[in-house]
């Protein structure tokens, strides 16, 4: 089985104060992997590794190695632009651009020098109906994306990562600020996109990292504690902190 | 007295004297405006804009000096907003965060501050004695472009710091450039901030008088700039901004400090045409300040 990313001994740290701590981790292609923990331990870090997010603050630096279909992604000759187009992000709050709904979507295509019109309309609309949004704004793709709801923004942001064509979609606690309907919608989208991206989901809402994921990762002050197949992590986990935390004991 | 009581004591009082504040101010400005006007009104006319100075008050006019303001005026915009924008720029975007960064932002914090007859002093010293420049449209020029720099490099700034880091964090996480992010999403959502900041820098330069008498700009001009647009190949002059030249404030100036009475009504049609410029103008910028911000809705 091929992976999509192979992590080996990752640490990282702020300044002097560490945030991850030996951290190995194997992230399987076409695949949900969650990773969950509580506040500060890591977990959003982690995910910001993958796709050289934390590159933007400047007291970060990373030990070890993160290889993505088999390249170190940190190594010297990597182009991080090219990475970021490969490894796409849904961020924790929707950050739509202040543009139209077609302009949001088109964006990434644009930057990469895209002109063609029917050419970017055909991706819109592909991207907009992946991200099950398509129904709700084909009538009004040229007006604000500011003017929709949170859900309907979240999604955009979706579509607009899936525009772009990556091979995996990174999720940084993505419903934490919707309502559960608007969420309900994310996760449904979320487990159809196995289909055809490698998808990896932080999340500090433990039923949804049982409903979405086929893998599943505890993160606690910086260590990885568990990693396993979910059903075991959440039925049988080997290790007390996790079986601690999974049953509301504590975070 | 009851605490209830008291509260509303307190809030009518305060009222009170927010209203007298704002109309003490407001009768001032009224009062000037309707002097100048009653002053000055009667001369306005198509003689007084298309006349040289001259020393007989009935026969003077101010074309020297409007033709000196504009050329001025777009100069200065030319020089300082590319500077001004590119280095708030650099300085938020680019520039590393060390000892080095800091004095240079203490420092344009101060020029902005420093009085402007000072920016005169530079201007005489450095463009048109070792520079060589003489007294020229261009000199005057670039010591307004260095007087409001400061005022451009900050606001740009604050416009370009307002911009939330979750919509650079979009647009890096789908694969942009650095440049390509300041290009496509902070600066078109600054911009209502950075015209801001124009509208107080051009409105501060078109107001300044000491910095270009100090430079040495003359109070007297029976003559224009060469024209930017020629008759023969390549049709473009730059001719003009080697010439002498005069500017609105200077030309009031002079006729405020006349004594015959017909001059000071020449100085009250003055500062009407100053006005006028200076309400365009801001005009203008709050126009494409409203413009960009409706293209945004946050």
């Amino acid at each position: 089985m091929n992976n999509a990313f192979n992590i080996e001994k990752l640490n990282v740290f702020y300044g002097d104060k560490p945030a991850l701590d030996d951290v190995n981790m194997e992230i399987s292609q076409k695949a949900v992997t969650a990773v969950i923990g509580p506040s500060g331990c890591g977990k959003s870090t982690f995910i910001r590794c993958l796709n050289r997010m934390n590159d933007l603050i400047p007291v970060f630096r990373l030990e070890g190695s993160i290889k993505f279909n088999g390249t170190d992604i940190y190594s010297k000759d990597i182009d991080v632009i090219d990475i970021r187009r490969r490894v796409g992000m849904v961020f924790q709050k929707p950050n739509p651009f202040p543009k139209s709904i077609y302009e949001n979507t088109a964006y990434g295509l644009r930057i990469q020098g895209i002109k063609n019109k029917s050419r970017l309309d055909g991706i819109v609309e592909a991207s907009l109906k992946k991200a099950a949004i398509w129904d709700e704004v084909k009538d009004r793709l040229h007006q604000s994306a500011l003017s929709l709801s949170g859900g309907q923004q979240q999604r955009l942001c979706i579509a607009r990562a899936i525009a772009v064509e990556p091979e995996i979609i990174l999720f940084d606690e993505p419903c934490s600020a919707l309502d559960p309907i608007a969420t309900a919608k994310i996760e449904d989208l979320i487990t159809k996109l196995k289909d055809d991206y490698t998808v990896v989901i932080v999340t500090h809402n433990m039923q949804q990292a049982a409903r979405v994921s086929d893998y599943t990762g505890f993160f606690m002050m910086g260590k990885l504690h568990e990693f396993d197949i979910t059903k075991k992590i959440f039925t049988a986990p080997s290790n007390k902190m996790t079986e601690d935390y999974i049953t509301g004991r504590f975070g | 007295m009851n605490r209830k009581l008291l509260n509303r004591f307190y809030d009518r009082g305060f009222l009170f004297v927010g209203i007298f504040a704002t109309s003490i101010s407001l009768i001032f400005l009224l009062a000037l405006l309707l002097d100048v006007i009653a002053d000055g009104m009667g001369r306005l006319g198509w003689q007084f804009f298309a006349n040289y100075p001259s020393r007989k008050p009935e026969e003077a006019g101010i074309l020297s000096a409007w033709v000196g303001t504009v050329w001025v005026m777009v100069l200065t915009g030319c020089i300082a907003f590319p500077l001004g924008i590119s280095s708030a720029i650099y300085l938020e975007e680019y520039s590393s965060k060390n000892w080095l960064t800091d004095i240079i932002e203490i420092n344009i914090a101060n020029l902005a501050g420093v009085p402007s007859i000072i920016y005169g002093l530079l201007g005489l010293g450095l463009f048109v004695r070792f520079l060589n420049m003489e007294r020229s449209v261009i000199a005057g020029a670039m010591t307004l472009a260095i007087l409001v720099l400061p005022i451009v490099i900050l606001s740009t700034r604050e416009a370009i710091k307002s911009i939330p880091p979750s919509i650079r964090e979009a647009s890096y996480a789908l694969g942009a450039s650095k440049w390509q992010t300041i290009r496509n999403q902070v600066l078109p959502s600054a911009m209502p901030g950075i015209m801001t900041g124009v509208i107080l820098a051009m409105s501060r330069a078109a107001g300044e008088t000491a910095p270009l008498i100090t430079m040495g700009a003359l109070t007297y001009v029976a003559f224009l700039p060469a024209s930017p647009i020629s008759s023969e190949f390549p049709y473009i002059s730059i001719q003009g901004l080697f010439d002498a030249f005069t500017v609105l404030p200077i030309q009031i100036f002079n006729w405020v400090s006349r004594p015959q009475k017909g001059f000071a009504i020449d100085a009250a049609a003055g500062i009407i045409v100053l006005l006028i410029i200076t309400f365009v103008m801001n005009a203008f910028a709050i126009y494409l300040r409203q413009k960009y911000q409706r293209k945004i809705r946050w």
